[in-house]
């Protein structure tokens, strides 16, 4: 069952087929929910995006998520043993292909007739290639993004592949030149539990396929549909002597807003209230983007930002993936601290790393390893030698996967006091993680610009003492 | 043991890398004659290769193993070499451009994901392109060639389909189709659609003259003969297809080559331009090739025509008897010391490598049947001891007078 977007109209639903879930709310504190009325049913909550990988592994036989999410595992791996049920009916939206508005409606000509590489930010990086590779795109780099592609064109990204409504998107600034899929609530099933199992009685609950007529799930089809005529599109980075700054959105808003303030930055509308992602600063040729901090470091290697705020566990996830990344660590801001740590169950008899080791050694089966830090991960698992091990990427919420879906997490913690609810405990500690500021290696030639940069580390340097 | 080896992938056995060597040895020497010179080029491309229009299709592109290689932070990406040709021509536009002729072939495999089990994920083929002539004569040469290798590798039996992408361009254009269009309409036409076509608003008329185009069979003179016949009076814009069709297929008919002009036999014609080759024995395709002379003003060279062709090994390794091997069977020599002879015997084994001889050191797990002689170094005389198959000896002194045993 889906948290975020989904959930309080899936509880809804759930509730009206008379599931009798107790637990399953946006203020949950634990994962797993069992049904008064089906006794053969139990159920977790799991970030939208981690239920059709869950299902299609057989680890559940049904899931509730939306279909771009689905569309989003199937276009790269259609031979995944996934069953399309149906649509829901309810959250009913689309994944768009989106330029800035600024662009001029229909630049997909344009785009086409690009020679340099076409940038495309998307939380759905299958789906962006899938697009790209149909619309016959001679060059494109993909940046895959944890949130917010919206904030992206034009200066970031050339085009934005990204769900909503016209109008949402008409508000971000962004005009949509196709539709690429329609979205909204499905029912997923794994393929041989489809098969093998009654399911029957539950998915006759919450999916009529009479009602469902008319609401026929859309799967991805080959693009392109229409053509749309010609515009411009504004060349990437000629911005100048503009110094482009990346600021966090999320929980880091707050402690950036301070130290802003103490660096004597002023700022207006961050965090905004209005979800806008462009504030205002009283720094001359400074612009200001509010966009995810994973995604930062990718963002200033590729030279869309030139200063970012960000966690040192996100830089370092990137310079894993990309050892020779231009990205590096200007300053130690000192704040948000977290520990990164490896996690198995307290059921699990292992005290440390070494434990680790001896328990892999003695499995058949590969050690599952889940991790929003699929680099970090990965690297924790060559250095102690697991032997044959698998990393299960996931998108929050990763104490849910132990004990059942994976054998061990690599996660942050501030307190550890979330692990112990869980019934984990805590093996070993990577490294420790604050805010940090980020920067790029390579030379700045404009003088005016490079000096601008300096003059915001000094400031900020001052905040942070 | 459970199998580890990946999926879709294959291991080549002692057995299997003979004969895939022979067929390399065949091919290379056939090209060597021919006046081909051999390159290599690297496992990895850029994908941006490969995602050109006129390169390969979307769905050819969902099936290439592309990832992010460790300084790809742009979001390029990098792609295991799925196709043999287009490295190729990427070679000869950085560093052969200024040669107005080039003669090129290869020894590569390719990397295209297969989820049926009917085929390897990795392939194999040995391929030539013919770079900077556009006359038939280009192109009969490669089909020549082809037909010569299969011949030397004692494969018979062998059918030469003809196609033109040209003209199958050039007929798909009368329905006012894009060129994007066109490859979908054309497979739906194959498939047999042409109801479906016409409700999407396609003259069913055209379609249908299309489908019975696309179906005529036959030698170059009636193939022409039959195509006049359907669309006359009306050929615009067919005559330059036709006119090539018919100049190679006519100087492969006056070679004595058995062909047979099949417009449908091809399925995938991107990036080809004009004659298409396909090699069939029984069901199975071989081999194929054609000409591409969009190909490289495409990929940012200069506008200059080619033609090529390949032959796929792992099909071939499957057709070549037991018989062609024959001659990589010649008799074996096992030469047998004692401890205190070992130096003779490394001396012995040395000298007869020298002089051509397959001969092995007895390591004591040797099987004696598997040789031809075998051959015992003895402190005291006679020095050596020659013993055949049939277990008849011989005697010798010196080496001399081995090799001279040998010899008769």
């Amino acid at each position: 069952m889906p948290k975020g977007r989904l959930l309080a109209e899936t509880a809804a639903r759930l509730k009206e087929a008379g599931w009798g879930l107790d637990g399953y709310s946006a203020s949950a504190r634990l994962y797993r929910v069992k049904s008064r009325n089906f006794p053969r049913l139990s159920a977790k909550m799991f970030h939208e995006r981690d239920i059709p990988v869950q299902v299609a592994i057989g680890n559940y036989d049904l899931g509730i998520c939306g279909s771009d999410w689905i569309e989003e595992l199937m276009v790269k791996y259609p031979s995944s043993a996934l069953v399309r049920v149906g649509s829901l009916g309810y959250a009913q939206s689309a994944l768009y292909a989106a330029f800035s508005a600024a662009d001029g409606v229909s630049a997909v000509e344009a785009v086409q007739q690009r020679s340099g590489v076409v940038r495309i930010a998307s939380e759905y990086p299958n789906l962006a290639e899938h697009f790209a590779l149909n619309l016959r795109l001679r060059r494109f780099g993909v940046f895959p993004l944890w949130g917010a592609a919206e904030a992206y064109p034009p200066e970031s990204a050339d085009l934005a592949l990204l769900c909503g409504t016209e109008e949402g998107l008409a508000d971000c600034g962004l005009a949509p030149v196709t539709k690429v899929l329609a979205v909204s609530a499905c029912l997923v099933a794994n393929r041989n539990s489809w098969e093998a199992k009654d399911m029957k009685e539950v998915v006759a609950s919450i999916y009529d396929e009479a009602a469902a007529k008319g609401t026929e799930l859309e799967t991805i089809k080959p693009y392109p549909g229409r053509r749309p005529p010609k515009s411009k599109i504004s060349p990437p980075g000629a911005d100048g002597d503009t110094v482009r700054l990346a600021l966090p959105d999320g929980h880091q808003q707050s402690p950036t807003f301070e130290l802003l303030s103490k660096a004597g930055i002023g700022i207006d509308d961050y965090p905004s209230p209005t979800g806008n992602r462009r504030p205002a600063t009283d720094l001359p040729g400074v612009a200001v983007k509010v966009i995810r901090p994973q995604d930062m470091p990718l963002q200033v290697a590729s030279g869309n930002f030139d200063l970012a705020i960000t966690g040192r566990d996100w830089l370092r996830e990137h310079l894993y993936q990309f050892p020779t990344s231009p990205v590096k660590e200007l300053l130690d801001l000192r704040s948000g601290r977290v520990k990164i740590v490896a996690v198995v169950s307290n059921d699990m008899p292992v005290a440390d790393a070494a434990g680790l080791i001896s328990l892999s050694a003695g499995r058949t089966a590969p050690l599952r390893v889940a991790s929003e830090y699929v680099n970090i991960a990965d690297k924790y698992a060559r250095d102690n030698h697991l032997g044959s091990y698998r990393v299960v990427p996931t998108w929050g919420a990763t104490e849910a996967f132990l004990p059942e879906d994976a054998d061990l997490l690599i996660e942050n913690t501030e307190t550890g006091r979330t692990i112990a609810r869980h019934n984990l405990k805590i093996i070993d500690t990577l490294f420790e993680s604050t805010a940090c500021l980020i920067g790029s290696r390579r030379r700045v030639a404009n003088v005016v610009k490079r000096e601008k940069i300096n003059s915001i580390i000094q400031a900020l340097q001052t905040g942070v003492n | 043991m459970k199998t580890q080896r990946c999926k879709g992938t294959r291991d080549l056995s002692p057995d299997e890398m003979a004969v895939f060597r022979l067929i390399e040895g065949v091919f290379r020497d056939a090209c060597l004659n021919w006046g081909y010179k051999e390159v290599r080029t690297p496992t990895m491309e850029y994908l941006h290769l490969f995602t050109s229009v006129g390169t390969l299709t979307p769905g050819m592109l969902e099936r290439v193993y592309s990832f992010l290689d460790w300084d790809g932070w742009s979001g390029e990406r990098v792609v295991l070499r799925p196709d043999g040709t287009i490295p190729v021509v990427r070679l000869y536009i950085d560093s052969l451009e200024k040669e107005k002729l080039a003669k090129l072939f290869y020894v590569a495999n390719t990397f295209i994901f297969e989820s049926t089990g009917e085929k390897t994920r990795e392939r194999w083929q040995c391929g030539a392109e013919l770079i900077g002539v556009s006359s038939p004569s280009a192109d009969v040469e490669l089909v020549m060639m082809a037909l010569e290798v299969l011949q030397r590798l004692r494969i018979d039996g062998v059918k030469l389909k003809l196609s033109h992408a040209g003209l199958i361009r050039a007929l798909l254009a009368r329905l006012g189709l894009s060129s994007e269009e066109q490859a979908k309409v054309f497979d739906r036409i194959l498939d047999g659609n042409i109801k479906e076509l016409s409700e999407l608003g396609l003259d069913r008329t055209e379609l249908e003259t299309l489908s019975a185009l696309l179906g005529l069979k036959g030698k170059s003179a009636t193939f022409v003969k039959s195509l006049k016949a359907l669309l006359a009076p009306d050929l615009a814009g067919l005559q330059p297809g036709i006119d090539d069709l018919v100049g190679v297929a006519g100087l492969l008919e006056a070679l004595g080559a058995d062909y047979q002009i099949d417009l449908a036999s091809v399925r995938d014609f991107e990036y080809y331009t004009g004659a298409i080759f396909q090699l069939f024995k029984g069901k199975g395709k071989i081999g194929g090739g054609g000409r591409y002379d969009a190909l490289i003003p495409l990929m940012g060279g200069k506008d200059t025509p080619a033609s090529g062709a390949a032959l796929y090994i792992d099909r071939l390794m499957g057709l070549v008897k037991p018989e062609s091997l024959a001659e990589l069977k010649a008799p074996k020599i096992l030469v047998r010391a004692k401890p205190e002879t070992a130096k003779e015997g490394f001396s012995l084994v040395a000298r007869l490598h020298k002089v051509g001889y397959r001969t092995e050191f007895n390591l004591g797990a040797q099987k004696v049947a598997g040789f031809g002689w075998t051959l015992d170094v003895q402190s005291k005389a006679p020095k050596f001891i020659l013993t055949d198959r049939a277990k008849k000896k011989f005697e010798a002194q010196t080496i001399s007078e081995v090799l001279k045993l040998l010899a008769k």
